[in-house]
């Protein structure tokens, strides 16, 4: 039973690492940019939620989607003024620039909150929970997971049902053919760009309320994004969730064996699926 | 009126002079072959015109307003649609939603009116078949119907054809030449670039010859191809 117990916490857990790494994915799949700056934003975006529950009053949630069309604006404007001019064949630009920005932020964070940790006030559905018979699943777990599924499914949605999406997949394809069709890509990035931020206030949200924060935490949760993005497969936002899920399980198995083994054994998932499947588990067809 | 407008412009790349003060004009409505050997500039030409390229010098002027700066986005929605000689189509969409996309950004109208439009060029470019078909797995032929319907998608009022016939066989070649005269037909002014001399001269009413960069001709296709100059730049091949 404690095993059932740890495989659910694991793919729970997962859902919490998809929500990292999902916007990670969105941006890499439209613009092949690899924005080393993703944890410190999702870090950024708990002090804001934090800001607005301590200044406002208000609950995580409602804070959470005040948080949001504001980090939405942050990201098209950072897309539109900063990172879009580092696009193009050398991949190096995009990589220092996120590289800087992340420090930045970092420090900014630090200047501003401190180095104290933190922790967004969840209320009673911290500790509330779902009896299903064999085992009690948390309720904040659960909410995590279903909030990652749901992300997934609607970001699917947006790539292959709406007009936006078909833009976000043409420009991804061949942006200067693209542009010979009407499209702006740089337009185009600043959106999707944008959006990653919206799921990047999801998963603030969810890590404020689950764990302690401090500017310091957003760096190796991009690892953990990149870990969940690189097992599914750069670029495929199913892929995505399964690659939280891997780490999430791998996590949590290791740490029932071995409470010191939690992050490393996290780290020799992705090592062991790196070796066998170099491109991920579901590759896009195109690269 | 002229709706295309070329006055001594010229393109380098370092040394090399790939345009090399070309003037020319293409009357509203008509069809404009562009011939000339490989390395010629054809293609180079066609990047000035649609904004792919900036020229280095002269100027650029559709329907009478100077377009020589202008992004490739602008020229779209002014009415400048191209394919290209490599067809290039969005592999990660069906056959549909690369004429949607393109409709969609290329043409100020409404969603109903583009997926009419759409299918309409499906019908017309015989791709209504394969309307629901991944990109990437059209056969050559349908890939460059593919590139002209994406480019009509874009409600051209100027189609640059960039040679669409290349590597067909005859009776593909028949089939597209059809659907090319329709399109000219609705008034759409065409600038082809071919080397299919037989089917570029049952379409065109102009051909204007290319040699390293130098307009070296224009004029009627019969006039063009009994020069002197021109059949040696073309030696070998059967006018």
């Amino acid at each position: 039973m404690i095993w059932l117990d740890t495989l659910v916490q694991g793919i729970l857990l997962g859902g919490l690492y998809a929500l990292f790494a999902a916007g990670l994915s969105l941006v890499f799949g439209i613009m092949r940019l690899v924005n080393l700056a993703h944890g410190d934003l999702i870090v950024m975006a708990a002090y804001l939620i934090l800001l607005l529950v301590t200044l406002l009053g208000l609950s995580p949630f409602v804070a959470a989607a005040i948080a949001a069309p504001l980090m939405y604006l942050i990201g098209w404007g950072l897309q539109k003024h900063l990172l879009n001019r580092t696009l193009g064949t050398d991949i190096l630009p995009p990589l220092l620039v996120t590289f800087g920005l992340s420090i930045a932020l970092q420090n900014a964070l630090l200047e501003g909150f401190s180095a104290d940790s933190q922790r967004l006030p969840t209320g009673e559905i911290s500790t509330a929970s779902v009896d299903l018979g064999v085992m009690t699943v948390g309720v904040l777990p659960l909410l995590t997971f279903g909030s990652a599924v749901a992300v997934i499914v609607g970001l699917n949605q947006l790539f292959y049902r709406t007009e936006l999406g078909r833009a976000f997949r043409a420009t991804s394809d061949d942006p200067t053919t693209a542009s010979l069709m009407g499209i702006r890509p740089s337009d185009i990035f600043a959106k999707a760009t944008a959006i990653a931020m919206l799921v990047v206030t999801l998963a603030a949200l969810y890590l404020g309320m689950r764990s302690n924060f401090d500017p310091n935490i957003g760096p190796a949760r991009l690892i953990y994004a990149f870990q969940a993005v690189i097992i599914g497969g750069l670029g495929s936002l199913w892929g995505t969730l399964a690659g939280g899920i891997i780490i999430g399980l791998a996590q949590t198995i290791g740490a029932a064996i071995n409470p010191e083994w939690q992050i490393l054994a996290g780290h020799v998932a992705f090592l062991i699926v790196l070796l066998l499947r170099p491109r991920g588990l579901f590759p896009r067809a195109f690269d | 009126m002229s709706i295309l407008e070329l006055k001594n412009v010229s393109k380098a790349f370092g040394q090399l002079k790939v345009t090399d003060d070309v003037s020319f004009a293409v009357p509203e409505g008509q069809a404009l072959g562009i011939i000339g050997p490989n390395g010629a500039g054809k293609s180079t030409l066609f990047n000035l015109i649609t904004g792919n390229l900036t020229a280095d010098t002269g100027t650029i002027a559709f329907e009478g307003t100077d377009v020589t700066k202008v992004p490739a986005m602008q020229r779209c929605f002014a009415g400048v649609g191209r394919s290209f000689q490599i067809p290039q189509p969005f592999d990660n969409l069906t056959v549909f939603e690369n004429l949607l996309v393109a409709a969609m950004h290329g043409r100020n109208t409404n969603q109903a009116a583009v997926e009419q439009a759409c299918a309409d060029i499906l019908l017309q470019t015989e791709l209504m078949p394969v309307a629901n078909a991944p990109a990437s797995g059209l056969s050559l032929l349908q890939r460059k119907r593919l590139e002209m319907a994406r480019a009509l998608a874009t409600d051209p009022k100027l189609l640059l054809l960039d040679e669409i016939a290349g590597g067909l066989t005859d009776a593909e070649c028949v089939a597209l030449i059809d659907t090319i005269k329709s399109i000219h037909a609705r008034g759409v002014t065409i600038i082809w670039i071919e080397h299919v001399l037989h089917a570029l001269t049952s379409v065109v009413e102009r051909l204007l010859v290319l040699d390293f960069g130098k307009v070296i001709g224009i004029g009627a296709p019969d006039e063009i191809l009994n020069r002197q100059d021109v059949r040696e730049i073309y030696l070998g091949i059967d006018v």
